[in-house]
């Protein structure tokens, strides 16, 4: 059996390289893998293509920004609406510096799942009648409607949970779920920071929700604060 | 600009957060939206059975935490939240299982413009070049009604309740009610009926600051506040 522990996320990282796309799980401060996200930043690949559901609202992400490390965003969340403060990817984004590929996050969250369950897409009204819909696919299924999304899929997957085995199996915390479970399947690489660390068998089997399957690294870290300043 | 350039005080953000709490029902599933829509929260007591759904993940959450920043139970506009009992939480896929598929009741969403059809722009404001969608599309679509909370005009007087929205619209044909500063708004198949005014404001007055011409309820009145 292949040792999925390693001793930090640094080297846990040790093949990401220039031009990887790089799915990141959390919402803002919930579920955040802040700590492979800092060891992403100190390894300093470049044109990265990073997905996640939100940039520049107080989470660690930002800081790939800042180091340039970036060449595409696809989030949800990315350029403030209101506001004086501008995130480094946001001033980057108004220089016309980096791409961003804005996603309805109910859509962002399906194109992943159907890309991890080996699906074609999804079907979805979400975006039907605005400029989401540009340059895709409307299918009509039993008289509606619908607006065809592909399947999103990354080389990596940087994910946070609270508790993990040295298999893989993880049990979340809280709002700590998010995108995590989901972009845990839909990576060539997935790796997941956890705040406590098990043998096979101390997790209650009934709780697990990302099976072992899913999980090619696991390593523990103490959490990093994050917190919102959208 | 407004028509108009007569003074008027409508309602505070909390007391529109206040109106917009009136809609809610005993066992309604209910979003709330970032900015002034999160306020309403705080005007819904314990026992008053509404659950409070947050797209990153909690379903049952009650009013927003000064302090005990746990940085894993956080509503979807980041705010520190407490749990109602019987509050669970899911991942990012079911949360948007229960909102595309019709299980959330209400939605409250903030407003950049709206137009006599009801169609919602809220996410992309094109003097800042850009903005962000977050689930502002996936509610607009599938929250069984979708309540607008947002000042009447822009601080600079620009009409906000239009023919035809200018901004990038967020859905079209998907608001049923607007609560702003100077009055309650409902969307029909015949356009658009003023219900109630601010305490204070007048049909002419809101009606200047509107860019489509209101229908007056017969049973058109001062909000109940």
């Amino acid at each position: 059996m292949v040792a999925k522990v390693y001793p930090t996320p640094d080297a846990a990282l040790f093949d990401l390289e220039d031009g990887a796309s790089v799915m990141v799980g959390g919402f803002v401060s919930g579920g955040s893998p802040s700590n492979l996200i800092l060891a992403l930043q100190r390894r300093g690949a470049r044109q990265l293509t990073a997905i996640a559901n939100n940039i520049g609202l107080g989470d660690k992400l930002d800081v790939l920004a800042e180091s340039r490390q970036l060449a595409k965003v696809i989030a949800t969340f990315a350029i403030r609406a209101s506001g004086e403060r501008q995130s480094h990817f946001e001033q980057q984004y108004h220089r016309g510096e980096v791409e961003l590929e804005l996603v309805p996050q109910g859509t962002l969250a399906e194109r992943i799942r159907s890309g991890g369950a080996g699906l074609g897409g999804v079907l979805t009204r979400t975006g039907l009648g605005t400029s989401m819909a540009d340059g895709k696919e409307t299918l009509e299924i039993d008289g509606e409607p619908y607006l065809l999304e592909k399947p999103l899929r990354a080389d990596f997957a940087l994910i946070k949970a609270y508790r993990g085995d040295s298999l893989g199996n993880l049990v979340y915390r809280r709002a700590g779920r998010n995108f995590n479970p989901i972009m845990a399947t839909a990576a060539d690489v997935v790796i997941a920071e956890v705040e406590e660390l098990v043998e096979p068998g101390e997790l209650d089997p009934e709780s697990v929700e990302t099976a072992a399957i899913f999980i090619d690294r696991i390593v523990q870290c103490e959490p990093v604060e994050v917190r919102w300043d959208g | 600009m407004a028509e108009s350039n007569e003074a008027v005080i409508g309602l505070t953000r909390e007391l529109i957060a206040l109106r917009v709490a009136r809609e809610l029902s005993p066992g309604d599933a209910v979003n709330l939206g970032i900015g002034l829509p999160t306020l309403v929260a705080n005007f819904i007591d314990d026992e008053a059975g509404v659950l409070f759904q947050a797209e990153n993940g909690i379903l049952g959450y009650g009013g927003i935490l000064e302090s005990d920043f746990d940085q894993d139970q956080i509503n979807a506009s980041g705010q520190p939240v407490d749990l109602r009992p019987g509050a669970s939480f899911f991942d990012s896929a079911t949360s948007f299982a229960m909102i595309r598929g019709g299980h959330v009741d209400v939605a409250v969403l903030g407003g950049l413009q709206v137009s006599q059809q009801g169609d919602l722009a809220n996410w992309f404001v094109p003097q800042r070049g850009g903005g962000s969608v977050g689930g502002a599309m996936d509610l607009a679509v599938g929250a069984k009604r979708l309540i607008i909370a947002m000042a009447h005009t822009t601080r600079e007087g620009d009409l906000r309740i239009l023919p035809e929205c200018s901004y990038p619209l967020t859905a079209p044909r998907c608001v049923d009610l607007i609560v702003t500063d100077l009055a309650v708004i409902t969307v029909e198949e015949s356009g658009l009926v003023l219900r109630e005014v601010a305490p204070g404001v007048t049909a002419e007055q809101v009606q200047a600051r509107t860019g489509v011409e209101l229908s007056l309820a017969p049973d058109l009145h001062e909000m109940d506040l």
